[in-house]
């Protein structure tokens, strides 16, 4: 199918592959080199030395970060809440987008409006922290399962990909006795696993990369999401217990470590969801271009 | 005449009757309903604390009503029109810079010939989508560090001198816009590349006969085709001027950019639920929502009339 190009055409087709090219470096190139810097020597580091091969292979860093009983404690309650509560978004997700996905549903479009208007209208952050307080579920781990429980635009997409399945299948079911439990169970979810997998990743990604939730409602330390662990250590400096009965040789040391730290803990707190992401990869496109489809 | 009424008869089936034949999707529908009900539909109701004064002993049902007094307090207060000017400027900055970046990428990504080699673009651009905005201005401070930062050690290279762009008030919103266009352009623009595959394949040939270029079949056939999708993203981030996303404002804030990054959401947070305002704030956010309402059925309007694009 080639044809012949024109000399325009070529250095249209130049310029795209250039700016594509860049653009990917553009994206790549933070990450690498926090990744070199994190296995690199501090010191080159912080003379700017590094450009993105690391320099003298240091693990300091990491095993200083696997030393730190909060990190860990934090990476625990983050794998437990991204985990449990990735499991309960996607069944109740699911559970909705299906049942409105049923032309036959008793009160459809009550519903349907129901669930699309909280992507419009909220009660913003005082009035849901109030109604949440009198709930007594403030200060509790509950809170961070619970909230953003569905969301009104995964339901939305769920339910747009579950009307495009073929319907007859599933009358044919309801014919042969099947309920409507059985015809989601046998005849609905085996053909799903596109959309169960974007919803997971995307469900799975705001639960592991979630601290406001945690900062507003969760004030006991051991219930904290590793988010807040790493915005204290990166961001608040609490690094660093300089002891003033410390040599300055040590506090220097303690320093460079505490920098080189960062690093580590940005690639391993990234880490998860990073290596995950390549696996859903190819459900991407399809799980967005149900979601674009009006209706 | 027997069969109609027959017919009547058969349109009125009772609730109960639907309830026995529906209760299985209702069971489904059930955590749904519930949670929209406890987390937003009640919080809804909580608004009318911004008319009321609220106490601890009153609450959202019994505190005393105040009218407009907090609304009052918040127009005539001296961050009002800082509060509003630092609001609107990052995010009609960040709508002018970072809505066209997505649409270039994706004509870009749809344009380049090797498979091989958009595959391996675009799986690269979306991967900053997933760093946590904890990390993600982590690697700011890092990079913009006034002694050791990469940016900094770049700018010289370049005979620039190094400077504490972390706490530079005009550096504030570059680094803001352009680090969220950095994490999201990649993401954003799969709804693009999506709506380029749907393009009639047609059309294109029957460019290619009458003689058009590249660039012209961008112009004339992937820029109108995508035209409704990018018009229907737009309208909802119009609908959403004035939230600018408070987790990444209240991480890059500190006291030498606060006369810039102090924005709505922010102060509402601080002054809320850190010092126990809530009425007022309440009403702060509230005046928020309802100038995004206000300003999505505006841009909903205009696009219906002129490109017959709309929500609703």
């Amino acid at each position: 199918m080639k044809m012949k190009q024109t000399a325009g055409d070529r250095i249209f087709n130049i310029v795209v592959n250039v700016v594509i090219i860049l653009a990917g470096i553009v994206a790549l190139y933070p990450l690498l080199f926090v990744l070199s810097a994190s296995i690199s020597d501090p010191n080159a580091v912080n003379r700017g030395e590094l450009w993105l091969l690391p320099i003298g292979l240091r693990w300091d860093g990491y095993v200083e970060v696997f030393k730190n009983s909060w990190i860990l404690k934090g990476y625990a309650n983050s794998l437990y809440y991204t985990i449990i509560g990735t499991l309960l978004n996607v069944v109740c997700t699911v559970a909705a987008g299906y049942a409105l996905s049923r032309k036959d549903l008793y009160g459809r479009k009550v519903w349907n409006w129901y669930i699309a208007i909280p992507m419009w209208i909220n009660g913003g952050l005082i009035p849901t922290y109030l109604v949440v307080n009198s709930m007594k579920l403030v200060n509790t781990p509950v809170v961070l399962l619970i909230m953003g429980l569905v969301s009104s635009y995964n339901i939305i997409i769920c339910r747009t990909y579950m009307s495009s399945l073929p319907y007859e299948l599933q009358e044919a079911a309801k014919i042969d006795g099947c309920s409507d439990f059985q015809i989601l169970l046998r005849i609905v979810l085996p053909v799903s696993a596109p959309i169960i997998a974007v919803l997971s990743l995307y469900y799975a990604v705001g639960h592991w990369n979630n601290y406001f939730t945690a900062m507003i409602y969760v004030n006991n330390k051991d219930w904290q999401p590793l988010q807040v662990f790493l915005r204290e250590f990166l961001l608040l400096n609490q690094t660093v217990d300089v002891d003033s009965g410390m040599e300055l040789e040590d506090m220097i040391r303690q320093t460079e470590l505490a920098r080189s730290m960062k690093y580590s803990l940005i690639v391993i707190a990234s880490v998860p969801m990073l290596i995950a992401y390549p696996f859903v990869q190819k459900f991407f496109i399809k799980g967005v271009m149900v979601g674009s489809v009006k209706g | 005449m027997k069969t109609e009424a027959y017919r009547g008869q058969k349109k009125k089936k009772s609730f109960f009757w639907h309830m026995k034949k529906n209760w299985q999707l209702y069971v489904l529908l059930a955590p749904t309903i519930i949670y929209l009900l406890l987390f937003n539909y009640l919080p809804i109701v909580g608004v009318q604390i911004a008319f009321r004064d609220y106490t601890a002993i009153g609450g959202i049902w019994n505190s005393k009503w105040v009218g407009l007094k907090h609304f009052a307090k918040f127009f005539s207060s001296i961050q009002f029109g800082t509060l509003l000017g630092n609001t609107i400027k990052i995010s009609v900055y960040s709508l002018l810079w970072g809505f066209p970046m997505p649409i270039i990428l994706a004509i870009m990504l749809n344009e380049c010939g090797s498979a091989r080699l958009k595959k391996g673009v675009q799986m690269l651009t979306y991967a900053p989508h997933f760093i946590s905005t904890v990390v993600l201005v982590s690697m700011l401070n890092l990079f913009l560090d006034v002694d050791t930062g990469i940016i900094n050690k770049i700018i010289e290279l370049f005979g620039g001198t190094a400077s504490n762009l972390i706490g530079n008030e005009k550096a504030f919103r570059t680094i803001y816009i352009a680090s969220g266009i950095w994490q999201g352009c990649g993401w954003s623009s799969i709804i693009y590349i999506a709506a380029l595959a749907g393009v009639d394949s047609q059309l294109y040939e029957a460019a290619k006969i009458d003689g058009a270029n590249r660039l012209q079949k961008v112009w004339y056939i992937d820029l109108p085709s995508i035209l409704p999708t990018i018009l229907t993203l737009f309208i909802l981030d119009c609908g959403n001027i004035l939230n600018v996303g408070y987790e990444k404002v209240y991480l890059m804030q500190n006291t030498l950019n606060q006369s810039v990054s102090e924005v709505i959401s922010t102060y509402v947070y601080k002054l809320g639920l850190l010092g126990g305002q809530f009425s007022y704030t309440t009403a702060i956010g509230l005046f928020n929502s309802v100038v995004n309402i206000i300003v999505l059925a505006m841009v909903n309007q205009i696009s219906k009339k002129v490109n017959e694009v709309s929500l609703f």
